[in-house]
């Protein structure tokens, strides 16, 4: 019996940090989405600027020896790329969805192009935070290793939440994302705040990469990203377009991400492949359920090119 | 009649002086030399029909156009308004028909953020003090604390006022903004802002086409017809027949058709409509209890400015929009709006907007003029689409209705707006029509093209089609129509046998000022 309590309780612990690992890049990639479609664009590329962030940084931090110099390397790549994004849609006629699609074709092709050398080298870590130091528990002190972009992370969502309430900025990009001729009327470049608001979603999106490739699975391969980006899209939905539901969105995808190794951790190896598939099946059942919703349906940025 | 114009207004309103202001757009003269004097501290309305040049006037006021001719002084002083911009910083304040309120936002939060100088971050406490002292001074108060999207049409018009005064601009042009208001709403409004200009602290330009309105509230009032000034004057001094008379014009009735043929007895209407109800996509109403019936060989006409029900009704007819009750029958038999039951009974449409409701823009003008007959012989055989069948009939089709197209496989979304109207005129009139449904049909045409296409629609009348035609020129319900129905606030408010009518009661009706006595 008490063998069935430490499996549970182990599996509880390994999950957790999972939980954490698996959800910070869900976090940053969902944020800077999340930014962009209240301006009233859908950067879907991110999924490209995200394997192009992990390229970047895991690069950089092998040139330099600095993790956190890779970090800087692969936000400001993620942010020229986004910025590309919006240079892009401001073309006449100009589809952000299919831009989108496009640049996650570049991304991933110039990640794969440019990223084969550094496929075998080992680049530097980001250094973990132990946060483990009160236990005696060597499993939990493991599992509190935690990766400072996290607690980072649940800062900008916070600030976020607060800047789309209190801040000009904040409501200026909403008011672009919600109604262009109000924003007209007020004087205020859209193309400009998009541009903004495209860019700065790139750059979290490429700190999003960084931490795949710098921390956690924790090298370059080509198969590191398998569409995380495009399911933060979902979940930007499926948060209702507000950055502290983001958190919540990236700690249930984060949670179904770590069930499958928490596992294994634990020597349950049955339904494997069944538990790795867990974000994408639960992408799939979100999208049905938020499709549904009213509340929804409410919150959309109005000016996003999927409800007009 | 002239106005004094040395009247100065105490403290904050202040006055605008228009005179000489043209404005054409290619060939099309939209304003002619117009003068609008409104003193500062008083309530001016224009009034004018749909197209008369009201809003083309606003938007050279405000920046949004720049006149060809012509000079602005606010408060006597000369001024150039180059942009919006411009427009606030002289105090002129607009408030549009639809809405520049930004839909998720609170309406505190939509204040702040048009503030010329505002902070980078707000401090809500010390804002929400300054707002609540300000609406204690203001007449009417909107909810600041929730999303404007969940706010009445009434709550948004009177919270956009609210963001003209918080913004301290002291005239305020408003674009018919009763058009989305109840009466009682209106009545309150409008009250309070009339007792805003008499307290000196504000001036109203309103632009309306209700009388009432301006006989209620309007000091002084400039009615434009066709780009022009047809009159201008203090309301105290004029009837309403006289006002009637100059929105209207005062233009002998073109001469009735000669060929007229009675209308054909018939055991059931050709067309009827029974009850009719339909709600606007807000889910408000846009038209109720819409009963009518047209006998073959007859045209029954509905007048009405625009915005009173008649396009939601159309789209209703045409089936672009779910009815909510009543029913429509075609020769005694109750159709629903479905291309076989349109074959049937050879019901014809010509929509308002034809590129958007009855073309495929990026198909040729050959498969347009197709759209209605493809499957069918001589243009299919054997479920096989015969090409050439349709280039011979485009081309038949092009040279009878002087479609101007670069060749009959040409995208129809790159003709002009009068040949695109005249595209689907063509498919419209050339089949054999059993009941014809259009809606202001020469709206984009030239004077020789409305001759020819009113010449068509009396031939196919007097072949026993029932003719239902919406037109927002009166001229052209009078020429054409036997009958004629006004709609007003979506329902039908005047019915009479064009013999039995004349232009001023029809206008009276068209301008919502009577409604109760009406019979159908």
């Amino acid at each position: 019996m008490s063998d069935l309590w430490d499996a549970i309780a182990l599996v509880l612990i390994a999950l957790v940090g999972g939980v954490v690992r698996v959800s910070t890049p869900f976090l940053f990639v969902s944020l800077g989405e999340c930014l962009t479609e209240k301006s009233g664009r859908i950067n879907l590329g991110l999924e490209g600027t995200l394997v192009l962030g992990a390229m970047s940084g895991y690069a950089t931090s092998y040139l330099t020896g600095s993790p956190w110099l890779g970090i800087a390397a692969a936000a400001l790549t993620g942010m020229v790329f986004g910025g590309f994004h919006a240079v892009l849609c401001q073309l006449p006629r100009v589809n952000d969805i299919a831009v989108g699609i496009a640049l996650i074709q570049l991304g991933t092709g110039a990640a794969f192009f440019f990223g084969k050398p550094f496929i075998q080298p080992t680049a530097p870590h980001m250094p973990l935070m132990a946060l483990g130091w009160w236990s005696s528990d060597p499993q939990l002190q493991n599992a509190l290793m935690i990766n400072p972009l996290f607690p980072v992370g649940i800062a900008l969502a916070l600030f976020l939440r607060w800047a789309f309430r209190n801040t000009y900025w904040g409501l200026i990009v909403r008011t672009t994302g919600d109604s262009e001729p109000a924003a007209r009327d007020l004087g205020v470049s859209i193309n400009g705040v998009r541009l903004a608001a495209t860019s700065i979603g790139g750059l979290l999106a490429g700190i999003g990469g960084a931490f795949l490739s710098l921390s956690y699975p924790g090298s370059w391969n080509e198969g590191l990203s398998s569409g995380q980006g495009l399911m933060a899209v979902a979940l930007v939905i499926f948060a209702r377009w507000d950055p502290v539901r983001c958190f919540y969105a990236a700690v249930l995808f984060g949670a179904a991400g770590a069930i499958g190794p928490a596992l294994q951790s634990v020597g349950v190896t049955q339904g494997y492949y069944f538990f790795n598939a867990a974000p994408y099946i639960l992408t799939l059942l979100l999208m049905v359920a938020s499709g549904r919703s009213k509340r929804a349906a409410r919150d959309i940025p109005r000016e996003l090119a999927i409800t007009r | 009649m002239t106005m004094p114009t040395d009247q100065t207004g105490p403290a904050r309103a202040i006055g605008l002086d228009v005179s000489g202001v043209s404005k054409a757009f290619g060939s099309f003269v939209a304003l002619k030399d117009v003068d609008l004097k409104v003193p500062a501290a008083s309530f001016h309305a224009i009034l004018g029909e749909n197209g008369a040049g009201k809003t083309t006037l606003v938007r050279c006021i405000t920046g949004y156009y720049h006149p060809d001719h012509g000079q602005i002084a606010v408060d006597g002083r000369a001024v150039t308004i180059a942009s919006s911009r411009d427009a606030h910083r002289f105090g002129i304040g607009m408030v549009h028909q639809s809405f520049t309120l930004v839909p998720s936002l609170t309406g505190a939060e939509n204040l702040v953020i048009a503030r010329a100088e505002r902070p980078a971050v707000f401090r809500w406490d010390s804002e929400r003090k300054r707002m609540k002292e300000f609406l204690a001074r203001m007449p009417f108060r909107a909810p600041l604390d929730v999303p404007v999207w969940t706010l009445s049409a009434g709550e948004k018009q009177k919270l956009q006022i609210l963001k003209q005064l918080y913004l301290n601009q002291r005239f305020l042009i408003l674009d018919e903004p009763t058009s989305v208001l109840t009466p009682d709403e209106a009545e309150e409004l409008l009250g309070r802002l009339r007792d805003m200009t008499r307290a000196g602290e504000l001036t109203v330009c309103l632009i309306t086409h209700k009388l009432r309105e301006v006989r209620a509230f309007a000091d002084e009032v400039t009615v434009l017809r066709r780009g022009e000034v047809a009159g201008v004057g203090r309301t105290a001094d004029l009837t309403n027949a006289d006002i009637a008379k100059l929105m209207v014009g005062d233009t002998p009735l073109p001469s009735r058709w000669t060929g007229r043929k009675p209308a054909q007895p018939a055991p059931h209407p050709a067309f009827e409509i029974r009850g009719l109800a339909a709600n606007r996509d807000d889910g408000t109403a846009a038209f109720r209890d819409i009963d009518l019936a047209i006998q073959p060989g007859e045209i029954v006409g509905i007048a009405g400015v625009s915005g009173n029900g008649q396009s939601t009704l159309l789209e209703a007819l045409c089936g672009q929009r779910a009815l909510v009750s009543g029913e429509v029958l075609a020769h005694g038999e109750r159709v629903l709006p479905t291309r076989a039951a349109f074959a049937k009974h050879r019901m014809f449409s010509l929509p308002e907007e034809p590129l958007k409701n009855a073309a495929v823009g990026t198909m040729t003008v050959a498969e347009n003029l197709a759209l209605r007959t493809f499957d069918r012989p001589p243009l299919a055989k054997g479920g096989w689409l015969s090409s050439a069948a349709m280039r011979r009939q485009a081309n038949v089709l092009i040279d009878r209705y002087r479609i101007k197209t670069p060749s009959p496989s040409a995208p129809i979304n790159t003709l002009s707006g009068g040949n695109i109207q005249r595209t689907v005129l063509a498919r419209e009139l050339s089949g054999d029509v059993g009941i014809l449904i259009v809606a202001n049909p020469c709206a984009a045409l030239d004077f020789t093209s409305t001759e020819a296409i009113h010449a068509e629609i009396m031939d196919q009348r007097n072949r026993g089609v029932a003719v239902l035609l919406v037109s927002e020129d009166l001229d052209e319900i009078l020429e054409l129509a036997d009958r004629v129905v006004v709609m007003s606030g979506g329902r039908i408010t005047y019915a009479a046998p064009i013999a039995d009518t004349d232009r001023a009661t029809i206008g009276h009706y068209m301008a919502g000022e009577k409604t109760a006595e009406a019979g159908v």
